[in-house]
């Protein structure tokens, strides 16, 4: 550098494109319409919400504290017996192995496999021609929009021991692989089954990172792991956190596996909605499953609400 | 430092457009050159090139001694300033300063010095620890120059660099530009679309159209002595005159008035030959008075005056040719008065009216240099 050089705008300069904060007069009338109409307004939302949220929530908090049966006495006439069930079900060592299979289940085939391979698919797809990227995407979307049922039977095909069509590929007759690998074939069968959802979002997030941002890069000669530290994740890092926030939710409530697994062999993949569902409908515990739902959803807040303050930091 | 040199290059996007096609074009150690045309017209195509952004489809690219058609960007030592300027937002101005030398595993504190030092020099100090959302237009380009040059590179480019800012400052943002590659002495080419920035940085420039350069040559040469109409009606604030003409009798006919030929066309043309006669408005001048009779002066009739500040462009209607001359505003003429159009001695120039080329020009202009210009005339 030679002798540094005169700022000659430092007074036009004084216009910036500086964040200005709207200084709202907060008076809780922001419309001007009084809080009557305003309410009156919000009535609808709030009355769905109020019947399809909060009303099944509180009720499943009540049948959580009630000895209520599918069948038998305890049907007709439930008893109020306390916190018996959500004690019960903290102690339950069944409930236990259903929450960290659970977690493994989340971490692996959502927080990991999704989020990773919709990403690299987003990040290979950039640079394709669009045809052939409409008809990947297009795939790959099927994995998602295909119903439940249809998939299951779909993989229960591929993965069966006798002429399944893995066994085939890999010449490998006769490995059953749902019996031997059964939280493995339910991970992967996870992961191909809502990748679309990671891809499609990653996507429309690079396509939002400003092109010159990668040239400069390019230009400073980084290459694909420095372009992906200093210029890709910083600027989809909201895109990271909501799509982790979102397939952490999904993943955590799935309960297709059920429809390949049943939950076994032995409980192996008897993730807690499953398991809910074998407590509640099977053994016909209704209380002790409403008890096991409440449960479940507070984990669920815990979750979002983590990820939600994240998001909120990240935006400060 | 060194010079850049292109030989034939070609640059064909899929589908067999030709944004850059088949240019020889030097540009000299130290020079600041200006590539110069309308959009689409292949400028930013060829500074990505130069920049490697894009891959050459043919021929060769070379700067200073070196071959770098087929080298990627990060090793062609050249850096580029974008025109959104493309600091990255998370970073802060010293880090973005640093950024090409951290890719280069300088050390932190070393380059966070050097940025500091670069920084300094380009007014911004006081800045270093801020993000670039917290900074005003004017600076963010100053970061994005500091990071071009704490690079150290052999060649600049920068993509439209001054349209990102408003108005006034642009103009201040233009002369700190001008003085920084002084200072700097590295070669630096900039694409810009407009005439007037163009003319105001270049040492140098070439004016393109469809992937060819129509002209190369200083400011001064490409203002005063156009390669063709193109450049003609391109460059300049207030559009020249071009106007359809015969030679006559070693004479030009316009607008039902016999002109004398401009000097140096006197061998360059025949008679009865079709030609565009062109003179730019700022070289005519306007008078109500009767010429002589040797003078060569066109009359007409003042349509429109439009205001340009210290001046006035008055539109004259000389038997349906409508010429614009560039009126002193003391001297605005009224709508509808008549009288008589004069050129500058020297200032006028005739164009081929088929090939549209050049065909001469008055003494007292300078001459382009030949063999720069690989599609000029």
């Amino acid at each position: 550098m030679t002798a540094p050089l005169q700022q000659t705008d430092a007074a036009p300069a004084g216009q910036p494109e500086q964040p200005r904060r709207r200084t709202a007069v907060d008076d809780g009338d922001a419309a001007g319409l009084g809080r009557g109409r305003a309410a009156a307004f919000v009535a609808p939302a709030m009355l769905l919400i109020a019947v399809f949220l909060i009303f099944p929530a509180i009720w499943t908090l009540y049948l959580g504290l009630t000895n209520w049966r599918l069948t038998g006495l305890a049907a007709a006439e439930p008893e109020f017996v306390g916190a018996d069930n959500y004690l019960d079900a903290l102690n339950d060592p069944a409930f236990r192995t259903s929450l960290m299979l659970t977690l493994a289940f989340v971490f692996f085939s959502a927080v990991v496999g999704q989020s990773i391979l919709g990403f690299s698919l987003a990040w290979a797809f950039r640079r394709l021609r669009q045809g052939i990227r409409t008809v990947v995407e297009t795939v790959v979307l099927m994995a998602w929009i295909i119903p439940a049922s249809v998939i299951a039977f779909l993989w229960i095909a591929l993965l069966a021991r006798r002429d399944g069509t893995l066994n085939a590929l890999l010449g490998t007759e006769g490995t059953a692989w749902l019996l031997e690998y059964p939280m493995q074939s339910i991970i992967i069968f996870n992961i191909w089954n809502g990748t679309a959802f990671s891809m499609l979002l990653f996507s429309s997030a690079l396509a939002a990172v400003p092109p010159s941002q990668f040239e400069t890069a390019k230009m400073s000669g980084a290459g694909t792991l420095a372009t992906l530290r200093d210029v890709v994740f910083p600027n989809i890092r909201g895109h990271v956190l909501t799509n982790t926030l979102l397939i952490t939710l999904w993943t955590f409530n799935v309960f297709a596996p059920y429809l390949i697994t049943a939950g076994g062999p032995e409980g192996r993949t008897e993730i807690l909605g499953i398991y809910i569902y074998r407590v509640a409908l099977k053994e016909g515990a209704l209380g002790e499953g409403a008890a096991l739902s409440l449960i479940m959803i507070l984990i669920n807040l815990v979750v979002a609400s983590v990820y939600l303050r994240l998001l909120r930091e990240r935006k400060t | 430092m060194a010079a850049i040199t292109t030989h034939h290059l070609v640059k064909e996007y899929p589908g067999g457009v030709r944004a850059v096609d088949g240019l020889d074009l030097t540009i000299d150690d130290g020079e600041f050159f200006a590539l110069l045309g309308p959009s689409g017209c292949g400028k930013t195509t060829l500074l990505r090139t130069i920049a490697g952004l894009e891959s050459a489809t043919d021929g060769r690219l070379h700067i200073g001694d070196r071959d770098v058609t087929d080298l990627q960007p990060g090793q062609r030592q050249v850096a580029m300033v974008f025109q959104d300027y493309a600091l990255f937002p998370h970073m802060s101005v010293a880090d973005n300063i640093a950024y090409p030398l951290k890719i280069q595993k300088v050390d932190k504190g070393e380059r966070l010095a050097k940025a500091e030092d670069v920084g300094a020099g380009l007014s911004l100090d006081g800045l270093m620890a801020r993000r670039p959302g917290q900074l005003s237009g004017g600076q963010q380009q100053r970061v994005a120059l500091a990071r071009a040059v704490a690079s150290n590179p052999q060649v600049f480019l920068f993509d439209e660099p001054l349209s990102n800012l408003d108005a006034r400052l642009r103009l201040e943002a233009r002369t700190f530009l001008k003085r920084l590659q002084r200072d700097l002495g590295v070669t630096t080419v900039f694409v810009t679309h407009d005439q007037a920035e163009a003319l105001a940085l270049a040492d140098r420039m070439a004016i393109m159209r469809d992937g060819r350069i129509q002209q190369v040559g200083s400011p001064r040469e490409v203002f005063a002595r156009p390669a063709n109409t193109f450049v003609a009606g391109f460059v300049g604030s207030t559009p020249m005159n071009l106007h359809p003409a015969v030679v006559e009798g070693g004479r030009v006919s316009l607008a039902g008035t016999s002109l004398s030929l401009p000097p140096d066309t006197a061998g360059a043309v025949t008679d009865g030959q079709k030609v565009i006669w062109g003179a730019r408005p700022e070289y005519l001048s306007w008078s109500p008075s009767t010429p002589a009779p040797d003078d060569d002066a066109v009359e007409g009739e003042v349509t429109v005056a439009e205001n340009l500040g210290a001046s006035v462009l008055v539109t004259v209607n000389a038997q349906d040719t409508l010429i614009q001359v560039v009126v002193d505003e003391e001297n605005e003429p009224d709508i509808g008065a008549r009288g008589w159009v004069r050129a500058r001695p020297g200032r006028t120039l005739l164009f081929d009216a088929e090939s549209e080329e050049l065909l001469g020009a008055s003494p007292g202009v300078p001459t382009v240099s030949a063999g720069t210009a690989g599609e000029s005339a």
